[in-house]
């Protein structure tokens, strides 16, 4: 028996992940690995993980299929942008015409007449605010806790503006489409699938980049472009894409290209386009747009007439230019492990990169299997993000999602996840809307300064005191059996419950003063308590200490 | 050189932490007392993050290579009715967008740098950005930024919690250091929220602070404890409620937003010296537009913003300058989408009563293509940094030295009088 499942080890669900010695304690890893790969523990994690085994529950994590359950799907449900086509988001969320527009400017109509003509759940906006909203509840709800992890990781990486032009009515499916079906696959597929997405495309302006010396005949693509084209217009390369494939996907700024390969490159991606964008059309190979001649790229000669394959020949010269390994394995160190990652360690994930041509399930699992990982140095190393402190907060307080549906939305979802997303770009990460290619930061200084810790303490406030519409917490629960008229028991409810036991001996000395003032305790109005315990001051504490800003 | 700043003491650890015990409050007083008495010179940073097209903001419609360049996003000639060029001094002309900058150039408040940037080539906006905030192009281990290092060179024992602010989620690069600056969206919500329903009168900001307080040398902990110092001080002064003078209206928007309450902190005297916002939406690859359009847009509500705050602050502006910079300007010729792609040199203004303006400074290039930068950018002939330093050490009165390492200026623009 025991050989026959050694050597069925390989495909083995679980069991065969093997983990370092590590200086943390079995609690502390079951932490680290709830904090680290996921958002935080729900109430009931850290002993269900704990009896399976960190390294069953990692085995899981790298194999999701079918960890994201009914639950999710059902709340979802909530969300219709999701499963529908870019095609159908552009007939069922129109844009106001630009007569209404017109109209507006001249004070003819008024901003409540376009409400009634064309209520908000109908618009644009609509399309990102159920993406937020679906982002949150799936990030709150999923079992696939590192699958949602590496899904905001990558849309970062290949980031979209959605309040550019058409990227409004592109974005579920490119999340949908280029995104998620690779978090955990080969690099390569995410790049192609990037870079032939309209909503890419469209970004980084490569749909309009044509060979220098084209003119547009008269009619093509007329109705569809973004601005007036009048006929026999010349058209010409754009650079945009070309260099933020290399900067930002693929080599990393310092990955040694030039701004010689920069329009090499872009020559090569003449032709990608999108047919017909404002109408939601999928992506269009242009031979017509294409510069046919022969191209230079980082040292490797791309022969005139590949058409199309120019492209993905530059792709592939990418994703296996070792500057690509480190560059992509640095980033997900930062992400997982510490914001300056150990040299070692990003080495050892690049070349594991380099001998699975970019598997990405293998280099995390390199990194998961790692000394550095489970370091002391790397426990609750990171701070978190804005999306972080949300969702891990809602996790903790074993929060319930309620989709609510005002009128003034004509049909918007509004409350539950929707909700705790305007929580998350109030503290300054207003999700799928960073403009710049570059995404959100991933280092602690970007994230830690006055405004945004007292934005932290009042996203706090507010959930403990269940002041967010739709985002109910159940503190009821969260402390169990104990007696409210007990604070010190209260407050070690709360630790334990939130913190888990990663309170300082400070924070706990600081929170038990608290506890002898005045305010902690309020008089309940049943004159058979005298008095009850402020549970909702003490987890609003709790969730705005220095300690819950990590993870 | 001493350089024990509010912040390091903080987060110095050791004697220094207990030494802090019971400051906080008493900084904030003192400083408050202070500004009153002495008010020091503010510098307002304004950058144009993206790479504003500085060819479009400041037109060099005297050179004849500019038209040839742009067939469809040229700004006309002066003259050519309402919507050419604003003409400054028969060469350069402001973009038609800008003409609330124009009092401002008459009055010789409004100085200009054209074909400016920086000695690195980058054409990326994150590295040129961070280049132009740590104040060394070439450089990525600059961890701080050079108006933080200007500051907390300068010896301020009792410096105000509000002696940099950032209008915005984030802090920006330029001012992270040693001087404790400050990030804020919003004045009004600077606070602890409380939590009215509850009973009992609760106090969270109270227990926050003192969870903060605690002696542990971090980022979190010692952020924590400017934040509250900062939310005591702003309580007191209440510039929130300072309505614009003078006339002044502010676009609408966050650029706006972010001036309006630049003006009120000034005006407010809570010992700000430095002021950052920026404002974005600059990289225009497809569709710039000419006299109109996406740019055009962009550049009125800049220069609505700009001279708004001019005239806000009135005879305060003696003493404030303003700063504009971008990480660099667009290609000569425009792309195959009436746009512009990643370029070099770009234009850069300075507001206030120390400006000697009604001039645009540096020597202009040309725009043939053999004087351009790699054939096609605006060649730089002035390194930022120079004009940086002139502001910073003859407006704010910092040292020279810690601005821009290893950079020493042939000489300033002279932009200041």
């Amino acid at each position: 028996m025991l050989v026959a499942a050694g050597l069925s080890g390989a495909a083995a669900p679980s069991g065969s992940l093997k983990l370092p010695a590590s200086p943390l304690s079995e609690d502390e890893r079951v932490l680290h690995a709830l904090n680290r790969l996921g958002y935080g523990p729900r109430p009931a994690d850290v002993a269900r993980v704990r009896q399976m085994g960190v390294a069953v529950y990692l085995e899981q994590q790298l194999h999701p299929e079918g960890l994201s359950g009914n639950a999710v799907r059902a709340a979802l449900a909530d969300y219709p942008v999701l499963d529908a086509s870019t095609a159908q988001l552009v007939r069922d969320y129109p844009q106001p015409t630009q007569e209404m527009r017109r109209q507006i400017a001249t004070g003819d109509l008024t901003r409540r007449d376009l409400r009634e003509r064309m209520p908000l759940g109908q618009r644009p906006p609509a399309i990102t605010a159920q993406l937020q909203a679906a982002a949150v509840t799936r990030a709150v709800l999923s079992d696939a806790q590192l699958e949602e992890a590496l899904a905001a990781f990558w849309f970062n990486h290949f980031n979209v503006f959605s309040q550019k032009g058409a990227v409004r009515w592109m974005v579920p499916a490119y999340e949908r489409e280029a995104i998620r079906p690779h978090v955990l696959g080969k690099f390569r597929d995410l790049v192609l699938a990037t870079a032939r997405h309209p909503a890419m495309l469209f970004y980084l302006d490569n749909w309009m980049s044509t060979r220098a010396d084209l003119i547009m005949p008269r009619g093509q693509n007329s109705s569809a472009s973004a601005i007036p084209r009048p006929a026999g217009r010349a058209m010409g390369l754009n650079e945009n894409y070309a260099r933020e494939l290399m900067e930002l996907h693929t080599l990393g700024v310092d990955g040694g290209y030039t701004q010689q390969d920069v329009s090499e490159v872009a020559r090569c991606f003449t032709g990608w386009t999108i047919d017909r964008p404002r109408e939601g059309g999928p992506y269009l190979f242009r031979a017509r747009a294409h510069d046919a001649g022969s191209k230079r790229v980082l040292g490797q000669t791309i022969p005139a007439g590949g058409g199309e394959r120019d492209g993905e020949r530059v792709i592939d010269i990418l994703v296996r230019h070792p500057s690509t390994a480190h560059f992509i394995s640095t980033k997900l160190a930062r992400h997982f492990v510490s914001d300056d990652p150990p040299a070692a360690l990003v080495s050892r994930m690049a070349a594991t990169f380099r001998s699975t041509d970019g598997d990405i399930r293998a280099v995390m699992t390199t990194l998961v299997t790692s000394p550095e990982f489970w370091s002391r140095e790397a426990y609750r190393a990171k701070i978190k993000t804005p999306f972080e402190v949300v969702v891990s907060a809602v996790r903790a307080l074993d929060g319930r999602l309620e989709v609510t549906r005002g009128r003034a939305g004509g049909g918007l979802p509004a409350g539950g996840g929707l909700a705790l997303a305007r929580e998350v770009g109030k503290l300054g990460q207003p999700l799928y809307e960073a403009q710049p290619p570059t995404g959100y930061p991933d280092r602690a200084e970007s994230w830690v300064n006055t405004g945004a810790l007292l934005g932290r303490m009042n996203f706090a406030l507010s959930l403990a005191h269940n002041r967010l519409r739709g985002a109910q917490v159940d503190l009821v629960g969260v402390i169990g059996t104990v007696d409210r008229t007990q604070p010190s028991q209260v407050l070690d409810a709360v630790l334990s419950a939130v913190l888990h036991g990663a309170a300082t001996p400070q924070t706990r000395t600081v929170l038990a003063a608290q506890l002898e003032s005045p305010e902690i305790t309020r008089t309940t109005g049943d004159d058979r308590v005298a008095s009850d315990t402020d549970v909702e001051k003490l987890a609003a504490l709790v969730l705005g200490s220095p300690e819950f800003q990590r993870r | 050189m001493h350089r024990c700043t509010r912040r390091s003491f903080v987060k110095g650890g050791g004697l220094a932490l207990v030494a802090m015990g019971a400051a906080p409050r008493f900084v904030v007083r003192t400083a408050l007392a202070q500004s009153r008495a002495a008010r020091s010179k503010v510098l307002v940073v304004i950058f144009q993050r993206g790479a504003v097209d500085g060819l479009s903001m400041l037109v060099p419609h005297g050179d004849g290579d500019y038209y040839g360049a742009r067939g469809n996003i040229a700004i006309a000639r002066p003259g050519a009715g309402a919507e050419g060029a604003i003409d400054l001094d028969g060469f350069f002309g402001l973009h038609p967008s800008l003409s609330g900058l124009k009092p401002l150039w008459d009055e010789r408040r409004l100085a200009a740098v054209h074909a400016i940037g920086s000695p690195d080539t980058t054409r990326s906006h994150f590295d040129a950005q961070d280049y132009m905030e740590s104040g060394t192009p070439g450089v990525k281990s600059t961890e701080d930024g050079w108006l933080a290092r200007g500051l907390a060179a300068e010896p301020a024992p009792q410096a105000s919690p509000f002696r940099a602010v950032a209008l915005g989620p984030a802090l920006p690069r330029v001012l992270r250091g040693d001087v404790g600056a400050v990030a804020m969206t919003s004045l009004a919500e600077f606070d602890v929220r409380e939590v009215a329903a509850l009973a009992g009168g609760l106090n969270a900001r109270q227990g926050f602070e003192s969870l903060y307080e605690q002696g542990v040398r971090d980022l979190l902990h010692g952020t924590g404890r400017e934040t509250f110092d900062a939310v005591k001080m702003l309580k007191a002064a209440a510039p929130q409620r300072i309505q614009p003078a003078n006339g002044a209206v502010y676009p609408r928007g966050r650029f706006g937003e972010s001036v309006r309450q630049i003006a009120q902190l000034i005006r407010a005297d809570v010992g700000l010296e430095v002021a950052f916002a920026d404002v974005g939406g600059w990289d225009t690859h497809a569709a710039q537009g000419n006299e109109r359009g996406q740019l055009a847009t962009r550049l009125k509500e800049f220069g609505d913003g700009l001279a708004a705050l001019d005239r806000d602050l009135g005879d305060r502006m003696g003493d404030v300058m303003v700063l504009t910079m971008s990480e660099f300007g667009r290609t000569v010729r425009e792309n195959g989408n009436r746009g512009t792609d990643h370029g070099h040199g770009t234009a850069m203004f300075v507001v206030g009563g120390g400006a000697k303006g009604g001039k645009v400074y540096g020597r202009w290039p040309g725009l043939a293509r053999e004087q351009l930068h790699e054939g096609r950018d605006l060649a730089v002939t002035t390194d930022f940094r120079s004009l940086f330093a002139e502001v910073a050490v003859r407006h704010l009165g910092t040292p020279a030295d810690p601005l821009f390492p290893g950079f020493k200026p042939s000489g300033y623009p002279g932009v200041l009088s």
